[in-house]
């Protein structure tokens, strides 16, 4: 909603001192990209077009024209006519001001909040855009992830329809959400993902051998071949295994936050969710404490336009999910998430604000669930197949940074046959041993249930490695006993 | 991650699932139906019959994730059946609000494991409703549906059975059915009951059980348990996919001179004590199984019930097959499973005791 206000005069800033960005975010009145106020100083002259004869509309005009920089915004900046401060009430929370006019706050802009881009659609830097600045090392780094992540998911996918593993989801389409997001961090901040950024594990060197280590459950799988398929999880990357309940782990985030806000620690926590997790109670759960505790946390919410077969519309009636920020006292951005560049910066320049002001940033990031759901699922029955095709082709991210990245010229046709079949070999290789390796031992059945193992369980294993020796053949012969 | 069925590895537990389907004779006027569409056929029929009924969830639009709702909105319109928001708490608490205005809300859970977010609303909201107010406002025309149990590649979140977490409310009821013709008949009863009811469906089942199914609307009563098989030796008492597990193990044990009484109980609570009593005072022996950890199933309860009631009667302690105390293990399933060879040893230990 209110994005718009703090959108600053072009010329404010120069595209050269933006790329020192990561060091002067906070030193500048306002950072680029632009994140909306976590607190509205707006609220009680929002929405007055909705009084279209009032002549308190006339105030409007300030949340588009503005150019003053964030820190200048308040409340006595942009009281309406009628507001009288003197008579407000002194509220636990706040001074209100008092009006003499009847008005509701509109259920929406009608000009939704724009999303910020650095890229343009052909993979060139906008005209004044401002961004961090992406070296060769790094964009390479990045368009080569981008196109291992790709690869894995035709691969693994393909696998999966051959029944050599019980499930399979694909990152397609959001390869830029998953992979610039993760570049922008580091390494120390810790990942709460959801299920769809198999990507940000990728990038901190979760390696291939490990991708189909856990998606075979075999012996060397971290989980232990308890859980399905891409649930992914890794201590040593500071990323936590993925729980297929949707949203849970947004609350946990803001904890893991806080914990990294006293230790000291120069780390935030980062958590991912797609737009049917906002309609969980956790979500909200999490945004408000975040708010409340001043974690340093970041919600990158990847708006996909899917929650399996339920389109945006129906999931909610918001601009979106970045308003949603501003109700809980939060700062957020919608980025364009099929933008490699934007997604970096804003993540980049969260991160910053996250870490220094002790404080938690909403990201929505605007993308396209381009596969199925998942293995489990067939699109084409509840959407139409040029929509798919539209974001496959014309909105790809992948060939976006590609164009970009070529355009620099740092990328060569070479360098994408090189890429391509050697990861394809990789992967081949990685799968072939995860498929021989053998599952993990009847015993994960019963560790880590609890630190040690209790009587119960104790009594079970004993119960049931009897039944196996009446009956080997009830089962599996891949499990060693 | 909804899981429809997907080729597992090789093994030979495997084979068990095309025996899965518990079949009961064919007459006329019936319909070969598979377990989600007998769903569906109970779901026209509530809808077709009340006008003000309705049925909601996450995804259900489209036909939900398991088709139980395929053709729904196409007949009945977007207003009577429509997706939700992803929220099951809203999911349950907007039923609750809905039928305690005198509306028929068929909830759909996608899976029961996603059951928990609800739970306030079931146990706290649902369930005392008509307590608290002293029958001024219930909300017994709320029916929550959902998919439960294992499905053989669905690992800690597609896999669970939560029925001991409701059978532990008074106030609502707990129903599982065993095969499509009894899901019809208890669907149907389940939505025109004026309790609200927790409907958990075998998911296993959804596509593999076939039987004949009366096309017409018929009602199966709730809190009847069923004698599926009539035995002298030992009584066995399950539900939902369960139970044809337990049938195979009945049948094997037969070959080996053992004659198993095996009870379906249906209704979870309010349940039909007096049928597992009397079958029990007959036979003397008892035997639960259930694929719920058995520590704090509802197995647990069943046995605690029947030690008090026939004590002086039983020649054999209790004896429980379930599903083991972990967490789901997706590698470790058939392992974790109340299988027909542990049910079939149980069977003999018991009956040796
Ligand atoms: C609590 C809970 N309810 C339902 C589900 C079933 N489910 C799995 S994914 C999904 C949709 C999630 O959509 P979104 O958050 O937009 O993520 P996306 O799949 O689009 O990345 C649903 C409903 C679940 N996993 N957890
Ligand atoms: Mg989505």
């Amino acid at each position: 909603m209110a994005t718009q206000i703090l959108r600053k005069s072009k010329t404010l800033i120069q595209k050269n001192q933006l790329f020192l960005l990561g060091s002067v975010v906070n030193k500048s009145t306002f950072s680029p990209p632009t994140f909306q106020s976590g607190v509205n100083p707006f609220v009680k002259c929002h929405h007055v077009s909705l009084l279209v004869n009032n002549p308190a509309s006339l105030f409007s005009f300030s949340r588009f024209e503005s150019t003053k920089a964030e820190a200048q915004l308040n409340l006595q900046n942009y009281v309406s006519e009628d507001e009288d401060n003197n008579q407000g009430i002194d509220f636990p929370g706040g001074k209100v001001a008092f009006t003499s006019e009847m008005r509701f706050i509109s259920d929406s802009d009608h000009k939704r909040v724009p999303c910020y881009r650095v890229l343009d659609d052909n993979g060139e830097i906008m005209k004044f855009s401002n961004y961090v600045e992406v070296n060769k090392e790094m964009a390479v780094k990045m368009y080569s992830n981008m196109v291992t992540l790709q690869t894995m998911d035709i691969i693994f996918y393909e696998v999966q329809r051959q029944g050599r593993i019980s499930f399979y989801l694909t990152s397609a389409g959001e390869e830029a959400v998953n992979i610039a997001s993760a570049a922008a961090l580091a390494f120390d901040d810790i990942i709460l993902p959801q299920y769809r950024e198999p990507g940000v594990l990728l990038w901190r060197g979760f390696t291939l051998q490990q991708f189909a280590d856990q998606c075979f459950g075999n012996t060397s799988d971290f989980g232990r071949g308890r859980q399905m398929p891409i649930h992914y999880g890794s201590n040593k990357h500071n990323y936590f295994t993925v729980s297929s309940p949707i949203a849970t782990q947004l609350p946990q985030a803001v904890g893991a936050a806080y914990s990294l806000k006293m230790e000291g620690k120069s780390a935030c926590a980062v958590t991912y969710c797609g737009d049917g997790s906002t309609s969980e109670g956790d979500f909200h759960a999490a945004l408000n404490f975040a708010a409340v505790m001043e974690a340093p946390v970041i919600f990158i919410c990847r708006n996909n336009g899917w929650a399996i077969s339920t389109p945006v519309e129906e999931q909610f009636r918001s601009d979106g999910v970045v308003v949603k920020g501003q109700a809980y006292g939060i700062k957020s951005i919608r980025v364009d998430g099929n933008d490699a560049l934007a997604v970096y910066s804003a993540v980049h320049t969260a991160r910053e604000m996250a870490i220094r002001e002790k404080r938690p940033v909403l990201i929505e990031a605007l993308t396209y669930r381009v596969g199925h759901h998942s293995t489990s699922d067939d699109s084409t029955k509840y959407r139409p197949n040029d929509e798919i095709e539209y974001w496959k082709m014309a909105r790809n991210p992948v060939n976006k940074f590609k164009r970009w990245v070529e355009r620099n010229g740092w990328w060569s046709d070479k360098d994408e046959i090189e890429v391509r079949s050697s990861v394809r070999k990789q992967l081949l290789e990685a799968i072939k041993l995860a498929e021989k390796e053998q599952k993990p031992p009847l015993e994960d059945m019963f560790n880590d249930v609890y630190d040690q193992l209790p009587s119960n369980l104790k009594e079970q294993e004993r119960q049931l490695r009897e039944t196996i020796s009446k009956h080997p053949k009830d089962y599996p012969s891949d499990v060693p006993l | 991650m909804s899981s429809n069925c997907v080729k597992r590895f090789g093994g030979r537990w495997v084979s068990l699932v095309s025996h899965r389907g518990f079949s009961t004779s064919s007459e006329q006027g019936l319909k070969s139906l598979n377990l989600f569409s007998a769903i569906n056929q109970a779901l026209h029929i509530a809808l077709d019959t009340d006008p003000r009924a309705y049925v909601f969830g996450e995804d259900v639009s489209f036909g939900g994730v398991f088709r139980c709702t395929t053709g729904l909105a196409d007949r009945f319109g977007k207003s009577r059946v429509f997706n939700t928001p992803l929220c099951e708490q809203g999911i349950v608490g907007f039923g609750i609000g809905l039928a305690a205005m005198g509306n028929r809300a068929i909830a759909e859970i996608q899976f029961a494991d996603y059951i928990y977010p609800a739970f306030d609303q079931i146990v706290n909201e649902a369930a005392k409703f008509r307590y608290r107010s002293g029958n001024q406002f219930n909300c017994g025309g709320l029916t929550i549906r959902a998919p439960y149990g294992a499905v053989g590649h669905g690992g800690h979140y597609h896999s669970q059975s939560p029925e001991a977490f409701f059978c532990h409310v008074p106030g609502i009821k707990v129903v599982i059915p065993r095969s499509p013709r009894q899901a019809k008949g208890l669907l149907l009863s389940c939505i025109r009951d004026p309790n609200p009811v927790v409907f958990f469906e075998p998911k296993w089942l959804y596509r593999l059980a076939v039987e004949e199914v009366p096309e017409d609307e018929y009602m199966l009563p709730l809190s009847e348990a069923e004698v599926v098989r009539q035995g002298s030796d030992i009584t066995l008492v399950g539900w939902g996919a369960q139970l044809a597990i337990m049938e195979q193990a009945c049948l094997d044990a037969e070959k080996e001179g053992i004659s198993c009484e095996l009870i379906d109980l249906k209704t979870l609570i309010p349940w039909d004590k007096e049928t597992v009593e009397a079958s029990v005072k007959k036979t003397g022996r008892l035997l639960i199984s259930h694929e719920a950890p058995v520590t704090g199933g509802f197995g647990a309860e069943i046995s605690a019930s029947i030690v008090e009631r026939c004590f002086s009667r039983l020649e054999a302690p209790v004896a429980r097959v379930c599903g083991l105390d972990t967490p789901f293990p997706l590698v470790f399933e058939p392992f974790y499973m109340p299988n027909k060879n542990k049910i079939l040893d149980a069977i003999k230990s018991t009956t040796e005791y």
